[in-house]
């Protein structure tokens, strides 16, 4: 089991859903945020996982993964900047009662 | 995961224990991973993230891909995490945990969870992956270091870029705008 690469692309991709039912469910923007993350990391062990198991990408995923891992620590930055930014004037972290828009 | 003791049977089961570490891995990383989505208390769910994070730098570990299991505990753990934690406690409000945690159309966002869930399984099961060997091969992480200095050295240089252009947007954007001397209305 541990020697297929299905049971790695099963558990990423049940890993990627969780993550994307919290990023639709929730209603505090960090909560999302850290939904993103675990979307990140679903996609992440994907890539590592084809690397583990076929011979032509085995250095070439590690590398595009540190790559993932560089861009996702970026976002985390500016997506938490960005929240806290809001939360300053808007007294609120969630989502739904950021509806100066809809008005 | 190529030494004798991974490849030996656990006594009393069927599986090798390469594939009993595999499944606690997995189902601690799939029980953290929930925890960060269903817990009402959003301090929680940042600790239950951090369990997630470690779960799968183990299981890059058990890929044999060393390195990336150390940015993982470097990067996501280390700093990501923390990152996260300190947001959090920057925007709690003082009523505590919200009464409504999710959203009213919830419903839908679980709904189509679980259809792509199925879905992807069954492609991911059903395709005969071209080129997949029986076992895991071991990323070097010389040859690593050679090839992402060589042949990778411009999206290196791109993304360093790109991580200082986010620390420093980072900075502009939750920075306090202090009302400066004669701009300070009256």
């Amino acid at each position: 089991m541990s020697h297929s690469l299905d049971a790695y692309l099963v558990l990423s991709t049940l890993l990627f859903c969780i993550g994307m039912f919290g990023f639709l469910a929730r209603r505090n923007a960090i909560a999302m945020l850290m939904s993103i993350e675990l979307m990140l990391n679903a996609v992440n062990l994907t890539i590592v996982a084809f690397g583990a198991f076929v011979p032509a990408l085995t250095v070439h995923a590690s590398v595009i993964a540190l790559m993932v891992i560089a861009v996702a620590a970026a976002e985390a930055t500016v997506g938490l900047a960005i929240v806290i930014a809001i939360f300053r004037n808007r007294r609120t972290p969630l989502v739904d009662e950021y509806d100066t828009m809809r008005e | 995961m190529t030494n004798a003791l991974a490849g030996a049977a656990v006594p009393g089961l069927g599986w090798s224990w390469a594939d009993l570490l595999f499944l606690v891995l997995a189902a601690v990383m799939l029980g953290a991973a929930l925890t960060v989505v269903l817990n009402r208390d959003i301090i929680r769910s940042g600790l239950a993230m951090i369990v997630a994070f470690a779960a799968l730098a183990a299981i890059y570990v058990m890929l044999d891909a060393p390195l990336v299991a150390a940015a993982q505990v470097l990067v996501y753990i280390g700093a990501i995490s923390i990152l996260v934690l300190f947001a959090i406690m920057l925007t709690q409000t003082k009523m505590g945990p919200v009464r409504l945690v999710f959203h009213r159309q919830a419903w839908a966002g679980a709904l189509a969870a679980v259809v792509l869930a199925g879905i992807l399984i069954a492609v991911v099961t059903g395709t005969a992956w071209p080129d997949v060997v029986g076992h895991q091969l071991h990323t070097a992480t010389d040859a690593l270091a050679r090839m992402l200095f060589d042949n990778y050295v411009l999206p290196l240089e791109v993304v360093s870029v790109l991580l200082l252009a986010a620390v420093i947007g980072g900075v502009f954007l939750a920075r306090r705008d202090e009302p400066r001397g004669e701009e300070r209305p009256q």
